[in-house]
């Protein structure tokens, strides 16, 4: 009762972005400040396309605590299908002018995000809505269907890795003297921006995003008060997916090289992440995926043989602190 | 006798007796009813798997926790006894020696993962232990001056268990019997004595206390039952027996990489196992790993021929490509958790009733 209590007048706890805050300045008495910028800047990027991969996983969690281990599969199926447009486009994407590689990707976002989308309200229809209330079942039919899906992907491409190159006016990097940015990390910082701003807005400011604030908290009396959560939940799990494929599009973009596996390996990062940030919480998913991000740079840049266990690590310590994450989602 | 044996718990069920009778007699016949490498291999892969997909059963059947750090588990069995062979030379004191440190250092991983991640909430168990599981892979093939990288390391066993040693210059019932021979009936053994006591711990008050947090963990709790404690020695447990099964795995290779035991693929061929088998009784187990790996070696000449006889068809000589093997065992995986969440064991034993 004390939680329900604290719910309501919970004001802003800005604990989590003050360790956020010391985690980017510590590394500072090792790191030369110029060395270290490049880094905050590659760390946010990377936590940035992570954010956008997993804010609808956390959401879907929250609303009806289902936990899908086959969110990957969109990712891949978005990174695939990029690839698919994007070497049909190469009239596009290979002259060096930034408007008219834009207009390739476009195409290549759209395409992915609408069939990821199709294929999220798929998943849910067949895969998922015959085992709500039931985690161990969700977990091995999702794994089932990222099998499936994996596969499909073998067939309908090929079993080998394929290319996905970038446009030419996002490869390099500007800047000058020893600060230099690769061109593509810097988009994608804002990308994530947009998109976080973007949901942040749906979610707090428009009545849709209300719904689905009150649907985490407390999902029954949401009911009890007329609104249909289960069509609230197919709607968010259609834009998580969708975004999951935005995000798979991105981070095939970053790697230049996918593979149908890419997405069940981007998926350990996506729940370090969400676990992080507490399971629900689209702003805590933001943080842990920036906080995940940096310390993979810094630590790949001070230890780069402890690089592998720093998010484990960063998950336990943050844990031990939080058992529920940075930001607990408080429940009926 | 066999009652006892069995610790009760028979397979109940004249069909699916049939079944476990007749693979137990072909896996100990095996090397005189089927002779030849390949079936040889196939019989040893069968016998190491049955005792690791019971051993994930103690988890994902009995306690109702999924952990996708089995293979890590299996992993450092293998890794155990490989590398031991490697640094302290060919013996039995290196392989005891490789099997004592595996299986002190996964009781602590899986006493740590346990206690850290079940104390929360058993969701972030599944979630803990992926991401715990990915990490030791990475690591498993950086350090390679420990582990041979990537690509693993190649060693040797004692030579009473090689090809190279004969035990008799005479054939025995026909069957050469070469150290392989002997190797794979320790294999045999062991699988067996393991998946009796897995048998027996199921059926002990214990076993029945790890159902009872599967059906209702919060009235397990009210019980009296510390669930934490249960549910942490129960994947300490399995953990060790897939340690073992590891180091069997590698000492029947005599090779142990990344790919051969800690890839994530393996862990999706564990979870079909078991789930096709049938979960929450070890008899799954054993028709399960043994339907898979048939398949896994059979199956794709099979498909072969199929995806040869659609030749023009658009699309469906790609689903039935040999590679594709999984495809459909991914759809039946899907299927069978919906429909028959109790796998082969639980039809086999409904038909009866």
């Amino acid at each position: 009762m004390s939680d329900l209590s604290a719910a309501r007048t919970m004001p802003f706890d800005p604990w989590p972005p003050a360790v956020l805050a010391a985690a980017m300045l510590v590394p500072l008495v090792w790191i030369a400040p110029s060395t270290w910028l490049i880094l905050t800047v590659a760390g946010f990027a990377m936590g940035m396309m992570i954010f956008i991969m997993a804010s609808g996983l956390t959401l879907v969690f929250g609303l009806m605590g289902v936990i899908n281990f086959g969110h990957g599969a969109f990712v891949s199926l978005g990174a695939f299908l990029a690839a698919s447009v994007l070497t049909r486009m190469t009239g596009w994407t290979a002259p060096d002018a930034l408007a008219l590689n834009l207009v390739a990707v476009g195409p290549a976002l759209i395409v992915a995000v609408l069939v990821t989308g199709a294929l999220g309200w798929a998943f849910e229809r067949i895969i998922i809505r015959p085992v709500y209330d039931n985690h161990l079942k969700q977990i091995l039919v999702t794994i089932g269907g990222i099998i499936v899906v994996e596969q499909m992907i073998h067939v309908l491409w090929g079993p080998d890795q394929i290319p996905l190159p970038r446009p030419t006016a996002f490869k390099g990097s500007v800047g000058a003297g020893d600060l230099v940015f690769e061109k593509y990390r810097l988009l994608a910082c804002v990308l994530g921006v947009a998109v976080f701003a973007g949901l942040h807005a749906l979610l707090n400011r428009t009545k849709f995003g209300l719904l689905v604030r009150a649907g985490v908290e407390n999902g029954a009396m949401v009911e009890a008060l007329g609104y249909p959560i289960r069509m609230l939940f197919v709607v968010v799990f259609v834009a998580g997916s969708a975004l999951a494929g935005m995000g798979g599009v991105m981070w095939g973009l970053y790697q230049e090289i996918i593979t149908a596996g890419m997405g069940m390996e981007v998926m350990v990062l996506i729940f370090i992440v969400i676990i992080v940030g507490g399971l629900g919480s689209v702003g805590g998913c933001f943080l842990g995926a920036v906080l995940v991000g940096l310390v993979a740079n810094y630590t790949g840049f001070l230890a780069p043989k402890l690089a592998l266990a720093s998010n484990i690590l960063l998950m336990v310590v943050v844990l031990m602190w939080r058992p529920q994450g940075l930001y607990p989602v408080i429940r009926q | 006798m066999i009652d006892r044996l069995l610790s009760g718990d028979l397979p109940r069920g004249r069909v699916l007796s049939f079944l476990v009778l007749a693979v137990v007699l072909a896996l100990a016949l095996a090397p005189i009813l089927f002779p030849g490498q390949r079936n040889l291999d196939v019989a040893a892969r069968i016998c190491v798997f049955i005792v690791l997909v019971a051993s994930y059963d103690l988890l994902l059947g009995y306690t109702g926790i999924v952990s996708f750090a089995h293979t890590m588990f299996f992993g450092i069995g293998a890794y155990g006894v490989a590398i031991a062979s490697v640094r302290l030379g060919t013996g039995w004191d290196a392989l005891a020696i490789g099997l004592i440190a595996a299986l002190s250092l996964s009781a602590a991983l899986a006493l740590a993962i346990g206690l850290f991640s079940l104390r929360v909430r058993a969701i972030f168990f599944a979630m803990v232990t992926l991401a715990v599981a990915s990490a030791f892979q990475i690591l498993a093939s950086q350090l390679s001056w420990l582990t041979g990288g990537e690509d693993g390391l190649t060693f040797r066993i004692p030579a009473v268990l090689t090809p190279g040693f004969r035990l008799s210059e005479e054939p025995i019932l026909g069957v050469m019997i070469t150290g392989r021979t002997l190797l794979y009936w320790g294999v045999f053994l062991v699988s067996a004595s393991l998946f009796l006591v897995m048998l027996r711990m199921v059926n002990a008050p214990f076993g029945r206390v790890l159902q009872a947090i599967r059906e209702n963990d919060f009235r397990a709790e009210a019980l009296g039952y510390r669930t934490v404690v249960y549910r942490t020695s129960a994947s300490v447990l399995s953990a060790l027996i897939a340690t073992l099964a590891g180091a069997m795995m590698a000492l029947w290779l005599r090779y142990n990489g990344p790919a051969t035991t800690l890839s994530f693929s393996i862990m999706v061929d564990i979870l079909l196992m078991v789930v096709i088998g049938g979960m929450g009784s070890l008899y799954g187990a054993i028709l399960g790993a043994t339907l898979f790996i048939l398949a896994q070696n059979y199956l794709q000449d099979l498909m072969k021929q199929a995806a040869a006889a659609t030749q023009g068809v658009p699309l469906l000589p790609e689903l039935l490509h040999p590679d594709r093997w999984l495809l459909w065992l991914g759809v039946l995986f899907v299927l069978s958790v919906y429909f028959f969440p109790s796998g082969i064991v639980g039809r086999l034993r409904g038909v009866e009733r």
